[in-house]
């Protein structure tokens, strides 16, 4: 019975990162329209934008291989993975422990890699353009993410993200190096889901853009997968900064239903700040010089790294 | 019985070489050669594998030095390097078996090939230090011969030139640590050279030696500047042998000298592996990015997986030396499992650069492009192996990848702050140079099997013969098993960690789920088999639904590209345009570039030129200082050419006097 229920839970979350990911968006686009007195379409508008894509016919550029063809699907397949692995509003939910933090990083990774393949395949210039500079990103964010994952797990003693929500919901405290992380990974997730002031979402001008310029030949439900996997990344990071640095609310997976719709209401609440605060610093920026983003990923990387050594410093580890 | 079963058929791999030898007018050679090579390969293999009775046999054979013999002898690290050396040796000859017979003048190849294995053989087996010095330099010797095969080329025969000098320079080093380590009583067998005592200053000089000697044939870096000249010069299945195979003959000699035969470690000894393992690590795959020669950008990031297998060796030391046993397997383990996911996919890439070479006839990059429409199966293949040497999950380059990182996070538990504050650090290069990999392998596959051809040749193109896929096929199938059930192999390792670390990992075949946890779940965990079922799941179920509730139709059309795509495959990204942003940001770390564009003047109608100049400084500020100093002390000490017969008589009595003096001190 505590099985089926274990396996519930699991389900349940998979199915509501899925269906937030889409009203995420179309809450920061309200925000940002609101916040330039414009009205803004619907919450729901991005769904409803999905469901026609997946309902069009696609158009396949002429030489696009079989690869460019499966591409979305992985693409969508890890990060729906890696997005559902993550605590949202249960902690050690029944496959929690499958992969550790590394490892979700790690398939956010694999996801990029045939993102940018897929960017490829084609021949263009723009395919080109979009997946160089999604390779240098890449390789600056990496790593910093990789140093903020050392300082949560050298404090929290562990890699698992269920444990590490877990022992920061216990040991409550402001400490300079976690700030620091914060700090590191708020930069890293604006980079890696091409927020301004890295990429800008909205934007077709052609020189500056990055993800639409790898997803740039994409049509029909190819391009519905793609840009749904690029909603659940930004759900997932905001799963992350919300689980680590701010694990209020958070139920556990043996908790009754009550704590758990307790959780979920905060997870939703958490979402909406988070999408909140985004849409309020997209806003007052301009998007930065491409190769600008190595030192604004360059400074994720430090902080990641200073973070690190001030546990070491401050700890006595 | 399988130390003998391993020795007898050593022997057979050197009569194959003469057979070789005798045989040369039969127009079947070449494929009987890499038959029997195969046969004897895996026979070898079973030795390793198979049950051996005592857990170390050993035995002493009448060859080499009169009244003492050759000593050689398995144990568990001797057996797992065995394996990987004859897996590696049996795939290249399967693969050799179609791709030989595009070999212009195969007596190049065919004596020596055998030799070559056979050599490597030895090194494992052998179990005193002349045997080991005598087979390393047969393996090198070896593999310098099948380096210059294509010896019509100025370029390999520079690249020949070069991996001897380096060579016997690694060999002159082991020399003088393996006569430090018999010291003055001649021990020369490693049973009493492990009894004897050390001092410290005595470990600290074996360790360098054992760095400089072993670090130049892994490619070590700053040691590695023959690696990417020497590797790809050689025909494509001996390229896999030496960056798949013989490398890691060379870790094998490291960790038996240092995590065996020199005794019980001290903290600062992991200093030198990581700092340096670190560096190769990032030096190694900034080159492979810019690289444009598809099997030298191979050969480059084998120096990066190299780094990778020292980080977690001088890891395994620094816990090892503080007695704590657990996070020392965990290390260890972490570098046995690289060793083992770099043979299977380096190889396998190093077979993929074959077939595009014997399929379209071009190295570079920058004139292929498309191969996924000409060579498809061959293009599949090298995906798989590009994702597993990315280290992307679900194959097995991230299994070994994320224990190397797990043994860094136990780093807090370390007692000296020197090593404490050192492993942070290695873990950013680590990660940076995971990261960059995976953006070199995007730009190798992207540039070489997607987009439109470049050249005829790259349109044209075909997949190479059965063997040549089959034994790729097989590779692939072994990195996802290795990926999927990291378990089997980690528990397969547990006891050569416990017998060289003192430790083992806690049984991980017994875990639920077959998952891995190095400490334990609470901890950490992954579980490769799980992540690859729920992603095969998602991607399946979110096809089906799309196809029943949404559309499955599909048209082909040109290509959009913003409203018009140019015709001329040339206006797509090359390869170097391609590494330009990272060649800025962090290409400062290995190389100087300088970037000179010449604008004609307007009105004028010539093209604008751009050309890069990329300098190696390990080459301008090491080794170029290295070779004048050579040359003036050549020069210098040629007067003594012109002596008088008595002032020859008198150097000779000088020098006499010097060494004896030296003795009695």
């Amino acid at each position: 019975m505590t099985f089926l229920f274990d396996l519930m839970a699991q389900g349940v979350q998979m199915l509501l990162v899925l269906a937030l990911a889409p009203l995420l968006i179309g809450f920061i686009r309200k925000m940002k329209a609101r916040l330039l007195r414009r009205k803004g379409p619907p919450i729901i508008q991005p769904w409803r934008d999905l469901i026609r894509l997946l309902r069009k016919e696609v158009v396949l550029a002429e030489n696009a291989s079989w690869l460019y063809r499966s591409a979305p699907y992985l693409i969508f397949a890890m990060t729906w993975v890696a997005a559902s692995l993550a605590p949202t509003f249960a902690t050690g939910l029944m496959f929690s422990w499958s992969a550790d933090l590394i490892a979700i990083i790690a398939l956010l990774g694999s996801a990029r890699f045939f993102l940018a393949l897929a960017g490829m395949d084609i021949g263009t210039s723009f395919g080109g353009i979009g997946s160089s500079r999604e390779a240098m990103f890449g390789s600056l964010a990496e790593p910093a993410t990789i140093m903020i994952v050392f300082t949560v797990s050298y404090i929290a003693g562990t890699t698992q993200l269920s444990e590490i929500a877990a022992f920061m919901a216990a040991n409550l405290e402001l400490r300079a190096s976690v700030g620091m992380a914060l700090v590191g990974l708020l930069i890293v997730a604006i980079a890696e889901n091409g927020r301004v002031p890295v990429d800008n979402p909205a934007t077709h001008l052609e020189l500056t853009m990055v993800h639409e310029a790898m997803v740039l030949e994409y049509s029909g439900r190819y391009l519905a997968l793609i840009e749904l996997a690029s909603a659940l990344k930004l759900l997932l990071y905001i799963s992350l900064i919300a689980c680590v640095f701010f694990p209020v609310g958070l139920a556990t997976h043996d908790a009754d239903l009550h704590t758990m719709a307790i959780g979920l209401g905060a997870y939703i609440l958490k979402l909406a700040i988070g999408g909140g605060a985004l849409a309020l610093f997209e806003t007052s920026t301009a998007k930065m010089r491409v190769f600008r983003v190595p030192d604004f990923l360059g400074a994720g990387l430090m902080l990641g790294l200073l973070a690190t050594l001030l546990v070491f410093v401050t700890r006595n580890l | 019985m399988p130390l003998y079963l391993a020795l007898i058929c050593v022997g057979a791999l050197l009569a194959v070489s003469v057979y070789a030898i005798v045989q040369r007018r039969n127009p079947d050679i070449s494929r009987n050669v890499y038959r029997l090579c195969i046969a004897l390969c895996g026979v070898l293999f079973l030795a390793a594998v198979m049950p051996r009775g005592a857990h170390v046999v050993s035995t002493t054979l009448p060859l080499g030095l009169p009244w003492i013999g050759m000593h050689f002898r398995i144990d568990v690290l001797s057996a797992f390097f065995l394996a990987v050396v004859n897996l590696g040796g049996a795939a290249a000859s399967a693969y050799a078996i179609g791709y030989g017979a595009h070999e212009k003048d195969p007596m190049r190849v065919l004596p020596f090939y055998p030799a070559f294995l056979a050599g490597m053989n030895v090194v494992v087996l052998a179990d005193d230090a002349f045997a080991f010095l005598v087979a390393w330099e047969f393996m090198s010797l070896a593999s310098w011969a099948l380096v210059l095969t294509h010896h019509h080329e100025a370029e390999n025969r520079r690249a020949g030139f070069v991996y001897l000098l380096m060579a016997s320079f690694g060999g002159f080093a082991l020399l003088m640590a393996f006569g430090v380590l018999g010291g003055v009583g001649g021990a020369y067998d490693f049973a009493s050279i492990r009894e004897s005592t050390k001092e410290a200053w005595k470990s600290g000089l074996i360790l360098a030696l054992a760095m400089v000697g072993m670090g130049s044939k892994a490619g070590l870096a700053p040691l590695h500047i023959w690696l990417p000249l020497a590797h790809p010069a050689a025909p494509s299945h001996v390229s896999a042998l030496m960056s798949g195979v013989m490398t890691k003959v060379a870790v094998y000699g490291f960790i038996r000298v240092v995590f065996d035969l020199l005794g019980p470690p001290a903290f600062w000894w992991s200093v030198e592996p990581m700092t340096f393992g670190a560096a190769s690590a990032l030096i190694g795959v900034l080159f492979a990015t810019i690289q444009s020669d598809l099997k030298k950008l191979l050969a480059y990031s084998t120096i990066e997986n190299i780094g990778i297998i020292f980080i977690a060796l001088g890891l395994a030391l620094a816990f090892k030396a503080n007695g704590l046993a657990l996070p020392a397997a965990l290390a260890f383990t972490a570098a046995l499992f690289h060793v083992f996911n770099h043979s299977l996919f380096k190889s396998l890439l190093f077979f993929g650069a074959g077939a595009v070479l014997s399929g379209s006839g071009e190295r570079s990059i920058e004139r292929l492009g498309g191969l996924i429409h000409s060579m498809p199966k061959t293009a599949f293949l090298f995906l798989g192996g590009c994702v597993a040497i990315s280290a992307l999950p679900p194959l097995n380059g991230f299994v070994s990848e994320w224990l190397v990182f797990q043994a860094i996070l136990l780093s807090p538990s370390l007692p000296q702050w020197t090593v404490k504050l050192l492993v942070p650090a290695i873990g950013v290069a680590l990660a940076l140079s995971a990261a960059l990999g995976a953006g070199c392998y995007i730009r190798a596959y992207g540039v070489a099997f997607l987009g439109r051809p470049r050249s005829e040749a790259a349109r044209v193109a075909q997949d190479p013969d059965r063997w040549s896929l089959g034994t790729m096929a097989a590779l692939l199938a072994l990195c996802l098993l290795a990926g999927l059930l990291p378990s089997l192999l980690i528990d397969t390792i547990s006891p050569a960690a416990k017998d060289f670390v003192g430790g083992r990992m806690p049984a991980q075949a017994e875990l639920a789920w077959l998952s891995i946890a190095p400490i334990a779940q609470s901890r950490s965990s992954y579980n490769g088999l799980l992540v690859f079922v729920f992603i095969l799941f998602s991607a399946y179920s979110a096809k089906w639904v799309i196809h029943k509730f949404g559309s499955s139709r599909s048209r082909r059309a040109p290509a959009w590209d913003c409203g018009y795509i140019e015709k001329s495959p040339t206006t797509q990204y090359t390869a170097s345009s391609f590494a330009q942003p990272i060649r800025r940001t962090l290409g400062v770390i290995a190389f100087s570039v300088r970037e000179r564009l010449d604008m004609p003047a307007p009105g004028e109608m010539r093209a604008a030129r751009l050309s890069v100049d990329i300098k190696d400084r390990i080459f301008d500020y090491l080794y170029a200082p290295l070779t004048r100093a050579v040359e003036t002390c050549a020069s210098g000490l040629n007067i003594l050419g012109l002596l008088s017969i008595q002032e020859y008589l008198a150097l000779v009595f000088g020098a006499l006097v010097f060494l004896l003096v030296l003795v009695a001190i």
